[in-house]
């Protein structure tokens, strides 16, 4: 693959967007872990799957293409407010928005889908991830999401734990409100980066995989996000190699590499090199995504 | 004449739920001045925690108004002056992956304001205050591999660390031992003398004869509001019309005695 990564443009496309997809999704994964939002990610990237569709459906209806992964990005922000403003409307049900925007995803998908007669080839790529679809456009996208996301995690560190750890303490010490429809959005954004890599099917195992491994076996937050990239870079590098070398789909590699690395970590937890001595039966969040 | 630190006029709160309405607050009016130290008290279930929540910010006020440092709590918020230890803090923090650093850290968000990063100054002002309730050694710790009681201290630490003006505290000292609870009322009354105004709710009668100014009695009403040397001399009868049930006042002046 090294060769192939000087020889082919769209290697080094896959590759680049791939490095960033394995440092964004961990990064705003440990959020959502923590936040419990886990199907949350699942329920977006459905939306964006039906802002694809829609994004598909466009390029037929006119002589110019529209890139699916901008009306995806859209169609992901929109589905993102729509499920802040659910999770308000059933404050004692707040999981009841995730089947709502869901389903919403993909019945759009499958009427735009139809309506753009089927099934081609781009879109098993954006549904199974891709090595070979990642475009100049794609890729700029991609990157200039990636620093976005980056820059809000930095910038806003302390009140993003602090509205994860205590909502109702950040809401005393007034932090301002705005914060978690800004992440909802970012989320959104980084499904979209994601999910040309990996696929919208396992966008949300990125996410949550590698935080899933991490949270067994460190004991502060800022060595969770640490350890939550290491374990997604690790993910999708070696995940992206054995793709292209055996030839299939990067999403499936990558996921299966994470759940991997998720089982060593619980085998070493149980060996007892756990930092946090043992007590992560409680953890939150392992059971979903 | 000191200025009012929180102004609670005509409040009435019910908890409004599709099938059942539960009034908790019933046309309360109390002024709590800077520097002073106020006690709330009264059975399970009386409306204290309501009444805090309506005082932060948290619940809106169906009827009445409640001013803070003279504003509407409708539209202001005291935020980073407040120090806040909620009675249900302990719970919440199990299984989460962070440090005791980090949480009580996360007290100087607001103070910080927006894009700042924390500072070598703001990890002095962490360490003295894990000094001062004697939790130093734990502070690379998980939060949820600590106990009870020692939890419940980093949340009093997350709430002094950004040096309030006003403390909030609900139940704070619950799993505390004697010991620390002890030094937690020192530091308590340290803070008055640098006229910190302090709203604590407890069920510890002894503990709010011995150091508060002034105590409130709710139940639903405010049943009693004066100084802790009227409540001492409050009959049992009034005691117990508050409580709804037989109640006496223990307290000795070295054995703090709890007794509801
Ligand atoms: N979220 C809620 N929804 C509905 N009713 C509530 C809610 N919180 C409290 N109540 C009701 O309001 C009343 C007052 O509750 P509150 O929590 O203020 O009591 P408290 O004085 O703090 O009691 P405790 O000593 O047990 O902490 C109770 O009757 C309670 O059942
Ligand atoms: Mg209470």
């Amino acid at each position: 693959m090294i060769e192939a990564l000087l020889d082919y443009e769209f290697i080094r496309y896959s590759f680049i967007s791939g490095i960033v997809a394995g440092l964004i999704a961990p990064l705003i994964g440990t959020f959502i872990v923590i936040r419990r939002l886990s199907l949350i990610a699942d329920a977006l990237s459905h939306v964006t799957l039906g802002g694809i569709a829609f994004g598909v459906y466009l390029s037929t209806l006119f002589t110019f293409t529209i890139n699916p992964l901008i009306t995806g990005i859209i169609f992901s922000i929109l589905g993102a407010l729509g499920i802040e403003r659910l999770r308000s409307v059933y404050k004692h049900y707040q999981e009841l928005a995730i089947p709502i925007i869901m389903s919403l995803g993909i019945a759009v998908g499958i009427v735009f889908l139809s309506l753009a007669n089927g099934f081609n080839q781009d879109l098993f790529g954006y549904l199974f991830g891709s090595i070979s679809a990642v475009s100049m456009n794609d890729l700029i996208l991609i990157v200039s999401i990636g620093i976005i996301v980056i820059l809000f995690i930095f910038l806003l560190y302390k009140e993003l734990f602090m509205v994860s750890f205590d909502e109702e303490y950040a809401n005393v010490m007034n932090v301002n409100r705005w914060i978690y429809i800004a992440f909802i959005i970012v989320v959104a954004l980084v499904i979209s980066a994601s999910m040309r890599i990996v696929g919208i099917l396992m966008v949300s195992a990125l996410m949550t995989l590698p935080v899933a491994s991490a949270m067994r076996i460190t004991s502060s937050f800022k060595q969770l996000m640490i350890l939550s990239v290491i374990f997604g870079e690790t993910a999708v590098i070696s995940g992206l190699f054995l793709s292209y070398h055996l030839n299939i789909s990067p999403g499936g590699t990558i996921v299966l590499v994470s759940i991997l690395i998720l089982m060593g970590t619980i085998i070493l937890n149980k060996l007892g090199v756990s930092r946090n001595g043992g007590r992560n039966e409680e953890v939150p969040g392992q059971t979903q995504g | 004449m000191a200025e009012p630190v929180f102004e609670i006029k005509d409040i009435s709160y019910t908890y409004k739920d599709k099938l059942e309405h539960t009034p908790a607050l019933k046309n309360i009016n109390l002024k709590i001045d800077k520097g002073d130290f106020v006690a709330l008290v009264g059975p399970n279930g009386s409306g204290k925690t309501t009444l805090i929540k309506l005082i932060l910010g948290v619940l809106k006020p169906q009827q009445g108004e409640i001013y803070i440092n003279g504003q509407s709590s409708r539209r202001y918020k005291a935020g980073q002056e407040i120090g806040y230890v909620s009675q249900k803090s302990n719970s919440f923090a199990k299984g989460f992956p962070a440090s005791v650093s980090e949480v009580v850290m996360s007290g100087l968000t607001k103070q910080k304001g927006l894009f700042k990063r924390f500072t070598k100054k703001d990890r002095d002002r962490l360490d003295e205050v894990l000094g001062m309730l004697d939790i130093g050694h734990l502070k690379d710790k998980n939060i949820s591999s600590l106990s009870g009681g020692q939890t419940q201290r980093v949340f009093i630490a997350r709430a002094l660390v950004n040096d309030p003006s006003i403390l909030v505290l609900d139940e704070p000292t619950v799993g505390i031992d004697n010991r620390h609870v002890k030094e937690f009322y020192e530091v308590l009354l340290k803070l008055k003398e640098r006229s910190v105004t302090i709203l604590l709710v407890t069920h510890d009668i002894g503990v709010v004869v011995d150091n508060a100014d002034e105590v409130a009695c709710l139940n639903e009403h405010l049943h009693f509001h004066g100084t802790n040397h009227e409540f001492k001399n409050l009959g049992e009868a009034e005691l117990s019309k508050i409580y709804g049930f037989p109640l006496q006042l223990v307290s000795h002046d070295h054995d703090r005695e709890c007794c509801i």
